[in-house]
């Protein structure tokens, strides 16, 4: 499973930085209004064949809107959505090349595991002995073929969740849409079975689009992550890049734990900016690809893990800050000290717990030294 | 089993007593010999031979059966095409108003809908028969199937509907192979309140037929006011007999789907 995961990693496959790559999907200026509600705001997005793109964002974002114009249960207010070069707005659901995965599931009750699977077949009037064997290879892609005549009472959860991938893959769709599809799973169960179907995308080669608001999910899964707010993308990368370079304070804030530490560019250049944020305290530097003018309000963000934790101040660091600790979370396998500075902030680090606890040096109300190198940060404008 | 209370004892009694007792007496006094309703002559079925040989009663069950099978058949197309549209075509120019008027004839006086039934039937010129009662009992029982068909179709969960459209369905094509099947059950039970308010109905019935179209209801009723016979005693036993198989087996095949339901998810934990 783990080579799943290693093979969807951006160094093997990017067509997104390939200026000859056609992508599979284009939204152009997509604009959706329900009323007064703009739930999609003049959006551009290219995604490409074979990609697994995550839509991620706070419920109301549009990004189910924007799943639910790829399948055609929406129509865009304006702008042109293509797939395949082929403007989608007058083709009905049933004549799309694009499949969804229903949150609910929407297994048929009344069929089968077998039938719910061969319903789309049936439709497309394939022969019958063709779809009782891509029936078969569909059950046993997800490991169901002992429950083909249960119905979907009969069956648990999980095994519900893998018969609508089923049904949704057997029509080999070029675009796999799925909405929230581990949502009603419990969280072990969920983590299997994103590894799963990370391998079976891998294995049908299927461009796939998942929706969902767990950003850990988005991480895991993904090739690109769009993170979106208010029906416009704030920013489209690579897991890593999303969560090592955010591109503003909004997507730092929403992917994982981030200390966002406020001040005034003091210089600014070299791919580097210095912050200058609490008396008493010395100036910060982080990643700023772009140079910012001397004097802008900014905002550094620091992911807990990457602030080191020491009861003698560094030496050699770039960025230190003092402080005294506030609090503790013991969370087994590591630990997350709250740090308050002299003028009242507060910064978290995190640290693994390779000893064990007793012997540990730092306790509360204890004077501390944080520390992080010069690319640990960056500094963000907006 | 909990053994009840002198208190709850009485009361279940009663008020069974109060709900049996009257057709009890019908059903004995079926099985009176003589021909006099009030005074017990001795155990005999010779009255229900009597009511097989009554071509009258016998042609206005005739009717009755034809008229409420036609009717609730039309009125359960119709309640179900209406429940469909007012919970799912969303919010159109005067959903409200549609919705309220299709509720309105049930809590309509009958005199009044059979009154007004009546006057249109006159007005176009139709002459009064079993088409008349056919049309008459489709308007009144089509709103109670659309009452019990929409309530199941609210809590119908839509996406099943879209994974049809999805999977390649035309919007009739989910409708039959995945909307229907599921809520078959309401359509059915929609089908059936049409049908006994059809087979009951006298005051509706006696404004729009004709006289060659007389319904059972009707026929017992005017044979009431010349004197109780022992013959409708008979033919009322009959009744109660089949529905109470009705509603029996009902209960008893719902009970059985029920359990087999729930031994269906144990299975499916383990």
């Amino acid at each position: 499973m783990s080579d799943a995961a290693i093979a969807t990693a951006p160094a093997e496959f990017a067509p997104w930085e390939d200026a000859q790559a056609t992508p599979l999907i284009r939204f152009q200026n997509v604009t959706k209004r329900f009323g007064d509600f703009t739930a999609i705001d003049n959006l551009t997005i290219d995604i490409y064949e074979r990609e697994f793109f995550a839509l991620l964002g706070p419920s109301g974002c549009g990004k189910t809107t924007m799943m639910r114009m790829l399948g055609g249960f929406e129509t865009q207010t304006e702008g042109t959505i293509l797939i395949d070069g082929q403007d989608v707005a007058p083709v009905p659901p049933n004549k799309r090349a694009v499949n969804m995965m229903f949150q609910s599931y929407a297994l048929f009750p009344h069929l089968s595991v077998a039938e719910n699977i061969a319903f789309g077949l049936k439709r497309d009037k394939m022969p019958k002995d063709q779809i009782a064997a891509r029936v078969d290879e569909m059950l046993n892609l997800v490991q169901l073929g002992k429950f083909a005549n249960r119905k979907p009472h009969q069956i648990s959860g999980g095994q519900r969740q893998r018969v609508a991938l089923a049904r949704s893959l057997a029509k080999a769709p070029k675009l796999l849409l799925l909405d929230e599809p581990l949502g009603a799973l419990d969280k072990k169960l969920r983590q299997d079975t994103q590894f799963e179907l990370m391998d079976i995308q891998e294995t049908t080669g299927t461009t796939f689009v998942i929706v969902t608001h767990d950003q850990e999910e988005a991480m895991t899964v993904a090739s690109r992550i769009a993170v979106m707010d208010h029906g416009k993308i704030i920013q489209v990368d690579t897991p890593a890049k999303i969560y090592e370079e955010p591109g503003s304070v909004y997507v730092a804030d929403f992917i994982g734990d981030v200390n966002l530490i406020e001040g005034s560019v003091t210089k600014s250049g070299d791919d580097h900016a210095t912050i200058s944020w609490a008396e008493g305290q010395q100036d910060l530097i982080g990643i700023a690809h772009d140079e910012i003018p001397a004097g802008t309000r900014a905002t550094l963000a620091i992911r807990p893990e990457k602030v080191n934790i020491s009861t003698e101040r560094p030496a050699d660091m770039t960025n230190i800050i003092h402080g005294k600790v506030l609090d503790i979370a013991y969370l087994g396998n590591m630990s997350t000290y709250v740090i308050e500075t002299p003028t009242g902030q507060h910064i978290k680090a995190q640290a693994a717990n390779t000893r064990r606890i007793r012997r540990r040096a730092i306790t509360w109300e204890q004077e501390v030294w944080l520390s992080f190198t010069d690319t640990a940060g960056v500094v963000l404008t907006s | 089993m909990r053994r009840l209370s002198w208190f709850n004892t009485v009361s279940l009694t009663l008020g069974f007593a109060f709900l049996y007792i009257p057709m009890l007496i019908l059903i004995v006094y079926s099985f009176n010999g003589g021909k006099l309703v009030t005074v017990w002559s001795g155990f005999s079925t010779k009255w229900y031979g009597e009511l097989f040989r009554n071509e009258a009663f016998l042609d206005a069950a005739w009717v009755t059966l034809k008229v409420a099978v036609v009717s609730s058949t039309i009125a359960t197309v119709l309640g179900t095409m209406a429940a469909y549209v007012m919970v799912r075509a969303g919010r159109f120019r005067g959903r409200t108003l549609f919705s309220g008027m299709i509720y309105a004839p049930l809590v309509m006086p009958e005199v009044i809908t059979g009154l007004s039934l009546l006057l249109l039937f006159i007005a176009i010129g139709l002459d009064r028969g079993v088409l008349t009662i056919v049309l008459a009992h489709t308007t009144f029982s089509m709103c109670y199937v659309s009452v019990v068909v929409s309530s199941r179709l609210v809590t119908f969960d839509q996406s099943l509907e879209e994974a049809a459209l999805d999977l390649g369905c035309t919007g009739f094509e989910a409708f039959r192979l995945v909307t229907l099947p599921i809520i078959a059950p309401a359509v059915i039970s929609g089908w059936l309140l049409a049908f006994t308010l059809s087979l009951d109905d006298l005051v509706i019935a006696s404004f729009t037929s004709g006289p060659s179209s007389t319904t059972l209801p009707i026929k017992i009723f005017s044979a009431v006011r010349l004197g109780v016979s022992p013959e409708i005693n008979a033919l009322s036993t009959i009744m109660i007999t089949l529905v109470a198989v009705g509603v029996i087996g009902a209960s008893l095949s719902s009970k059985r789907t029920i359990a087999k339901r729930a031994k269906d998810e144990q299975e499916a934990i383990q």
